[in-house]
């Protein structure tokens, strides 16, 4: 039996940690692009289209994401197209970090005071313009914190890729777990390493939500 | 290709996903119940506790909001056990729900909790109210009407995220999803039905509570309170 030794799990683990990174990192791209489209389809679109981004966002956040990953890696298999573990959880995570970045933007949009878009309508903007110029600079400055804060919600939902098969931190913690028969000290680790993730961006967002309410909005 | 759907393969096997939806309604009202208690005690231990109990609340909550649910339900399956501790699938995932539903409990009954008009502890000192009796009369029903919707939502995240368990082989709703789809091979079929159960159930949780809030925990005290 290979010996472990503390640091080769430490190591192990801090080498699997830029997968959880950069899944979270296409995710949380990715799902802004995305989020973006729908909140313009939402606000801009009408009756219908903002009914149907309403229906997306309700699917998303209704569902379990265990369950959307096991939809679009086993359930997409079953169909008879193959996918990897890389591109199932690209994508799932990506469209649900689009359904909540759009509902969280769009609280933002509503945020902003209904005369910047009348004021900016009389001005003879169109649509695309009172929204580009107008309301989401100032949008944006109330998203900032959420937006963070979501971050830390992405790198916590990449764990579930674990079962499907991604290799990143919880799989990898497995993995070790399994082999040294050390599960606590294992999982205390994985646990440190989603935790030094995770705290700064949490700690970020608190400190940018409390510099706005502090400049009164 | 052709593809041919069969949902009714799947809804055939009904009495396996009535236990799933049975499961995971039993542990999400357990926890939701225990979960709400430590995140009230936490919540006081955070805004009036001494300095150490404070500073054990915030670490807690922090500790826990800062990692996934599924590396807290692995390390309290796999991880306890190595330190002696031996629980059942069940249990573990009871724990789990529980300490992780406290730590955002705690976080969103304090909002609450410092929206306590000064008001309030003074008209309540006036009347002779102990320590005690004027957080559990007079600051909290007034504190847990103001962020019920919160709560409300949190619980319903905890009830998405115990699909999880099925994992460590409690029999909730995604475990009895897998059985099924590991027996008649209908992946997507059954997690498409899974998904839509989740999606009533996460509905009919948030109408119940919705209800069930106003009427049983903070009826007309808080009513009083927020006026």
């Amino acid at each position: 039996m290979v010996d472990f030794s503390l640091w080769d799990i430490a190591r192990n683990l801090l080498m699997s940690v830029r997968w959880t990174v950069a899944l979270s990192l296409v995710a949380f791209l990715g799902g802004g692009v995305v989020g973006l489209l729908l909140l313009y389809a939402r606000i801009g679109g009408g009756g219908v289209a903002g009914k149907l981004v309403g229906g997306y966002v309700q699917v998303f956040q209704g569902t379990p994401l265990l369950i959307q990953l096991f939809l679009a890696f086993f359930g997409i298999a079953a169909l008879g197209v193959n996918v990897s573990p890389w591109i199932a959880a690209s994508v799932c995570l990506t469209l649900y970090s689009s359904a909540y970045l759009a509902e969280i933007w769009r609280g933002c949009v509503d945020a902003v005071p209904k005369g910047q878009w009348e004021a900016a309508k009389s001005l003879g903007l169109s649509f695309a313009q009172q929204l580009r110029l107008i309301v989401l600079p100032q949008a944006a400055r109330i998203a900032i914190a959420p937006t963070v804060g979501f971050m830390v919600q992405v790198i916590k939902g990449t764990a579930l890729a674990s079962i499907i098969g991604f290799v990143e931190i919880t799989k990898t913690g497995g993995m070790i777990a399994n082999a040294t028969f050390q599960p606590f000290l294992v999982y205390s680790f994985v646990a440190l390493f989603y935790f030094a993730l995770c705290f700064p961006l949490s700690w970020w967002s608190k400190r940018l939500e409390l510099k706005m309410s502090a400049s009164g909005r | 290709m052709k593809i041919e759907l069969d949902f009714l393969a799947v809804l055939a096997q009904w009495p396996l996903l009535a236990k799933g939806v049975a499961w995971t309604l039993a542990l999400t009202a357990l926890s939701a119940v225990l979960g709400g208690v430590v995140g009230v005690v936490c919540a006081w231990m955070r805004a009036y506790g001494a300095k150490p109990l404070a500073w054990i609340a915030a670490t807690y909550v922090e500790l826990i909001r800062n990692t996934p649910f599924i590396v807290q339900l692995f390390f309290i399956f796999f991880g306890l056990p190595a330190a002696g501790v031996k629980l059942t699938p069940e249990i573990a995932s009871i724990i789990a729900m529980v300490v992780n539903l406290g730590a955002y409990a705690a976080e969103i009954v304090r909002a609450g909790l410092d929206a306590t008009p000064r008001g309030q502890f003074d008209a309540a000192k006036a009347l002779g109210l102990g320590r005690m009796q004027m957080f559990r009369l007079v600051v909290l029903p007034p504190a847990l009407a103001k962020v019920w919707p919160a709560m409300v939502s949190q619980i319903i995240i905890v009830m998405l995220g115990s699909a999880v368990c099925g994992q460590i082989s409690t029999e909730e709703l995604s475990y009895a999803a897998n059985l099924i789809q590991s027996r008649n091979f209908r992946a997507f079929e059954s997690f498409i039905i899974a998904g839509a159960i989740y999606l009533l159930l996460a509905i009919a949780v948030r109408h119940v509570l919705t209800w069930v809030g106003p009427r049983f925990l903070f009826g007309a005290s808080a009513k009083a309170g927020v006026r």
